[in-house]
């Protein structure tokens, strides 16, 4: 949605779909850690907190051992919610940092904050259009849960999945509707090169877009669907320290000025995007 | 009933003419009640975890804020570089002031000027609204005619307190900048030209180098450190503030727990504020409030007051 009578660098808040978090963190039990090529599967049972909205996220924390031997992880960390069954959550992520590896390895039984679900999530595509989905890397999270859930309303889906390799590529296996992928290495069965290659061949008028990944890849996706007046719902990443509007952290660059991605995001329209905001 | 005022009995303090329910505030900019709100829904509001709100500091014009990125996380702490991105005073009064006037606690607004005009601006635009209880004054921007942070110089502070003391009668507190060589000067300066309270510690100077580039990886080059990192710099400056001053002060730096609140108040503080361990735990304030209260019992104190006023006496004496 874009916004009118700003002041200069501040946009006004958002409207998208949102289900609003139980007040404070609490403490989520996990109940499965799956390895998905690389990545790590958490799952955890949330016993008070509200289903979520696919694109919507959490701040998750270990209850013991953050902070490790270095001081670090302090702070939460944002994940997308990948999938949600009843009380069950579940988060895709890769360890890249101390906040993820310890997070990926977590054992059964263990205890997880949660603060969540947090932010605004995808809306819905106008009806009888096709919903395309774009997701690149750990930016597949978000969309298996949207993919879900627009397969259970009865919306056509196709999804599109670019990873680093073969072995990245397992992760395709939690979307269950028409797919197509792509390796940057050629490993696999799969086409040699960037998801957003097979967009180009996919993308049809009426189609709706939704993609989640590395900026690179989700600025690629806004440039081709502003070329094809296609409309894109892009969730986007940024470093954040709490999640819920404190911290004035984690900012994108909008047509109307900054916008904080955990309360007027992580969801955005491309069209409020412009060359240069990554 | 709510939260704010549910905590447990016997912790009210009195912080420059404002009467609180306890002594556990949140720091300035790092709470947003109204994105709290909309976050959290009505609890957000009615289980507002501290004793006064303090706003984030607004300034004369509307700020954007700094390029990002903004944030660097540290062994026990947290770089900012936020740029205090505000709607300005007018955007701040017509449309966040309403929204922040139904929170059930006191409201402290913050403001910051880059010119004692500004200041005056500032503090004559909120301090007649019946919705505020008290002003901060964050003395850590630059005046920009004379090219120095008002809060790094005595005669700075003592130009800016001649300004804006006889502008309003509500209370003004001076939050005191911990980069300068030495606090005391400048906290004697805000008391005798008339602040009620005094707050520290602002975040401590710093910045992060970009792994892979090698230069800086905030967006603005330089920001603030806050979290546990501080807390014993925040804990020795609350001290020699205490120890030289009468107004009360509002510790904080890398508050996260009942324990370290009271060792605030034992190194001279009235009230405590907490800040970075908002990011991660909302409820932070009151599980450091109900905290506070199980240790001010179990060393047999019967009020956060007579901690506080026990410091201060023994300082005086040393």
């Amino acid at each position: 949605m874009s916004t009118t009578e700003l002041e200069p660098g501040l946009a006004a808040p958002e409207q998208g779909p949102r289900t609003l978090a139980p007040f404070g963190r609490r403490a989520c039990r996990v109940v499965a850690n799956e390895r998905i090529g690389p990545y790590d599967l958490v799952a955890v049972e949330d016993e008070t907190g509200p289903p979520p909205l696919a694109g919507q996220f959490y701040m998750l924390s270990t209850a013991t051992g953050w902070g490790g031997a270095s001081g670090r992880p302090h702070l939460g960390r944002a994940f997308s919610v990948c999938r949600a069954h009843g009380r069950r959550l579940e988060f895709l992520l890769e360890a890249i940092g101390p906040g993820t590896e310890r997070l990926g390895a977590l054992d059964l039984a263990e205890d997880v904050w949660v603060v969540g679900p947090l932010g605004i999530g995808f809306a819905d595509p106008e009806p009888g259009g096709r919903a395309l989905l774009v997701g690149g890397g750990i930016g597949v999270a978000p969309l298996v849960i949207w993919e879900q859930a627009l397969r259970t309303r009865g919306v056509h889906t196709m999804t599109l999945l670019g990873f680093r390799n073969e072995s990245y590529a397992h992760a395709a296996l939690l979307f269950e509707g028409q797919l197509g992928v792509a390796t940057d290495d050629g490993s696999g069965p799969w086409h040699h090169g960037l998801v957003t290659e097979l967009l180009e061949e996919s993308l049809t008028p009426g189609d709706q877009v939704y993609a989640c990944g590395p900026a690179p890849m989700l600025e690629a996706v806004r440039r081709i669907c502003v070329a094809r007046t296609v409309p894109a719902q892009l969730a986007l990443e940024a470093g954040m320290a709490c999640g819920f509007g404190a911290c004035f952290g984690c900012v994108v660059r909008t047509r109307d000025g900054y916008r904080r991605l955990c309360v007027d995001g992580p969801v955005v329209a491309a069209a409020d995007l412009e060359e240069g905001w990554e | 009933m709510t939260v704010a005022t549910a905590r447990p009995k016997g912790l009210a303090v009195e912080l420059g003419g404002l009467h609180l329910a306890h002594p556990v505030l949140n720091g300035s900019g790092t709470w947003d009640a109204i994105a709290a709100m909309r976050t959290f829904g009505a609890p957000a509001r009615d289980e507002l975890p501290f004793a006064a709100f303090v706003s984030k500091t607004i300034t004369v014009a509307p700020r954007g804020g700094n390029p990002p990125p903004r944030l660097w996380e540290t062994p026990a702490g947290l770089i900012n570089s936020i740029g205090l991105p505000n709607k300005g005073l007018e955007g701040f009064l017509a449309r966040d002031l309403p929204e922040l006037a139904t929170l059930p606690v006191p409201l402290i607004v913050s403001v910051a000027g880059f010119s004692l005009d500004e200041f005056a601006v500032l503090v004559e635009g909120v301090a007649d609204r019946p919705e505020v209880a008290a002003l901060e004054l964050n003395v850590s921007c630059p005046n920009v005619k004379s090219g120095c942070v008002i809060g790094s110089e005595r005669g700075e502070m003592a130009a800016l307190m001649a300004r804006v003391r006889p502008l309003t009668s509500k209370p003004l507190i001076v939050k005191l900048t911990p980069n300068v060589s030495d606090v005391v000067p400048v906290a004697l300066a805000a008391q005798e030209g008339g602040a009620d309270a005094l707050s520290l510690i602002n975040t401590l100077r710093a910045t992060a180098v970009h792994p892979r580039t090698g230069h800086p990886w905030l967006g603005a080059g330089q920001g603030g450190l806050s979290g546990p990192a501080v807390r014993p710099v925040a804990l020795a400056l609350t001290t020699q503030v205490a120890a030289r001053t009468d107004v009360p002060i509002i510790g904080m730096g890398g508050i996260q727990s009942g324990r370290d609140a009271l060792d605030f108040l034992q190194a001279g503080a009235s009230c405590v504020a907490v800040g970075t361990e908002n990011f991660r735990d909302p409820g932070a304030g009151a599980r450091i409030c109900d905290e506070l209260a199980q240790q001010l019992r179990a060393q047999g104190m019967d009020s956060p007051v007579h901690a506080t006023a026990a410091a201060r006496a023994r300082m005086r004496i040393a």
